[in-house]
């Protein structure tokens, strides 16, 4: 047993405003505990950045009327993937209105649905701290190990029976108490993005779609000029999401620019058509997690739990990256957790494995374990740069009528096969491992 | 849509600078002998880090955007980086 009997500052203090951060702050508040909820930004949300596609079934476990009361842009009913080459572009372009019913994703900017989050927050008592560093985490040496209890910004120290780490992808306050690794420049991506403000209507035409509709672009191949990662594109209400997504180690492996390859993505022509007379509102970076199952590790210790990208909760199935459920997942975990263990006077390290426990008993953490194998499917060098090439030679043959006497498709896909750059054993072996890693 | 230059681009966001203090260092010894300044400009998205003639590492802390990839590629001994200060920094709108 681990519980201190002096009264602590708050029961429950967590380090991060994000989505991860106020849902677990929300939940323990609601429960009825003090919790203090610490931002450094100088408002919830201004550090933060995602594509935008939030599958918002998690959030409404904590929400129930999410859906008419967040800030959110649009509804997702067109799902269109690309793979992009220099001159061409093979699509499969996905729309359903069924999407829209029940809603399944919406669009989202963060600096509008963290501000709301962090509001829903105060309203139910949380004590929220925007504008603050937290610094370190406060420690002591039990019998059972390092406890934390409490953090300290500048000089200040307030104590709490459990502090929640949802401090991001970079992690710093777990990996400072030794609880996590530096990760590695094959765990993470970043991700550079543009807003572009274009009219209401405009994005409609563009992207067909009528009122709230939106359309998710996900892009592969020529996109990010052979590094590993792939480019999307979102509609907002007036604006559109953009942007690239590039594993570290092989954006220094290969020694191309950040900023070109963005460039290079928003003037493809496939992508220009659409941004044709918008304006760049807004300009971003951000760390992706991606290093799947491999990278959650230690989330957990005497008096600390790790949510969110903080805990490596983030997962890329090559077309879409989904974190921010995964964030809510984890905040639901934790909050049921830290509530139980507070509850019965035990903060240990034992007592707070529960939240493991939940968060793999979850659809998050299912989820976690389902796509365990893709970082290593998607370190797959072909992807990015010669499947594109592959689909193109064939469609041009098909759709290339040059005079003289069509050959059947499957004769077309075999000398379009044996010309690429791709062997036989390889596309067997790429395909088994993607049906595997699904 | 003609893109404006980084530098434009990051005009249009909002920064609250903190003129007291850096959050980027760099130790410029270590930074030669591992020769990263390469990656470092390559990698961030804001165009913080330059070259002088002389090889040092230049550092316009004022434009980071706080993605943390140039120290996910940096050795800790040659880059210190810590986020800025609470309220300080970039500030997204959208995000
Ligand atoms: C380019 C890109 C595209 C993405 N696309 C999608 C997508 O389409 N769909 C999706 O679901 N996910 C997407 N993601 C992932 C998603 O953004 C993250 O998984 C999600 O933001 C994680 O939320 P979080 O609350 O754990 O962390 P964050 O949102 O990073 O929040 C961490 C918070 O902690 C604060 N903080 C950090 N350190 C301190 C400190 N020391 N003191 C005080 N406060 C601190 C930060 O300021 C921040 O507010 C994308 C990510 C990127 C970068
Ligand atoms: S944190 Fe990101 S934006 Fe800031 S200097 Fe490093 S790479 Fe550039």
């Amino acid at each position: 047993m681990t519980w201190k009997t002096e009264e602590p500052d708050f029961e429950v203090i967590v380090i991060g405003a994000g989505v991860a951060g106020s849902v677990a702050a929300y939940q323990l508040a609601k429960q009825g505990r003090s919790v203090l909820l610490i931002e450094r930004g100088e408002a919830p949300g201004s550090k933060n950045l995602s594509g935008g596609i939030l599958y918002c079934n998690e959030m409404e476990k904590v929400f129930p009327d999410f859906l008419n009361q967040a800030p959110i842009e649009r509804r997702i009913t067109r799902n269109y993937v690309s793979f992009l080459n220099q001159d061409s572009s093979f699509a499969i372009d996905y729309q359903d209105t069924r999407l829209a019913h029940p809603v399944n994703a919406v669009t989202v900017l963060r600096a509008k649905l963290d501000a709301w989050l962090a509001d829903q927050c105060t309203d139910t008592g949380v004590m929220v701290m925007p504008g603050v560093r937290v610094d370190a985490v406060l420690t002591e040496t039990t019998d059972d190990g390092t406890q934390v209890v409490g953090v300290q910004a500048g000089e200040d120290k307030l104590t709490a029976h459990v502090v929640i780490a949802a401090d991001g992808a970079n992690s710093f306050i777990s990996r400072a108490v030794g609880l996590r690794p530096k990760p590695k420049q094959n765990q993470m991506a970043v991700g550079v993005k543009g807003v572009i403000s274009l009219p209401r209507r405009t994005i409609e035409d563009r992207f067909s779609l009528s009122g709230d509709q939106g359309a998710a672009f996900a892009v592969v191949g020529d996109c990010t000029q052979g590094v590993g990662g792939g480019g999307f594109c979102y509609t907002n209400l007036d604006s559109v999401s953009i942007g690239v997504v590039l594993r570290l180690d092989d954006l220094v492996a290969k020694k191309k620019a950040a900023t070109r390859v963005f460039d290079h993505f928003l003037s493809h022509p496939l992508m220009a058509a659409y941004l044709e007379g918008g304006e760049l509102r807004e300009y971003g970076c951000h760390l992706v997690a991606e290093g799947g199952l491999d990278m959650v590790g230690d989330i957990h210790m005497g008096g600390l739990v790790v949510v969110g990208d903080a805990a490596g909760l983030t997962l890329n199935t090559g077309l879409t990256v989904r974190g921010m459920d995964l964030a809510v997942g984890s905040a639901i975990a934790a909050a049921k957790a830290v509530g139980t263990a507070i509850e019965r006077q035990d903060v240990g390290a034992q007592a707070l494995s529960v939240y493991r426990d939940l968060l793999f008993a979850s659809t998050t953490g299912k989820d976690m374990e389902r796509f365990a194998r893709m970082p290593e499917f998607l370190e797959r060098e072909r992807l990015y740069s010669k499947y594109g090439d592959l689909l193109a030679r064939i469609m041009h043959h098909i759709f290339n009528h040059d005079g003289t006497p069509r050959e059947p498709a499957v004769k077309v896909a075999a000398n379009a096969f044996s010309r690429s750059k791709v062997k036989i054993g390889q596309l067997l072996s790429d395909g088994l491992a993607g049906v595997r890693a699904l | 849509m003609k893109l404006p230059s980084v530098t434009d681009r990051l005009a249009r966001n909002r920064f609250v600078l903190d003129e007291a203090e850096s959050h980027i260092h760099i130790n410029q010894e270590l930074a030669a002998l591992t020769n990263i300044a390469d990656a470092l400009i390559a990698c961030c998205p804001a165009q913080v880090y330059s070259k002088a003639e002389d090889g040092t590492i230049l550092v316009e802390y004022a434009a980071c955007l706080e993605c943390g990839t140039c120290t996910t590629i940096a050795d800790d001994a040659v880059l210190s980086w810590h986020y800025p200060r609470g309220g300080f920094g970039i500030q997204f709108r959208e995000g």
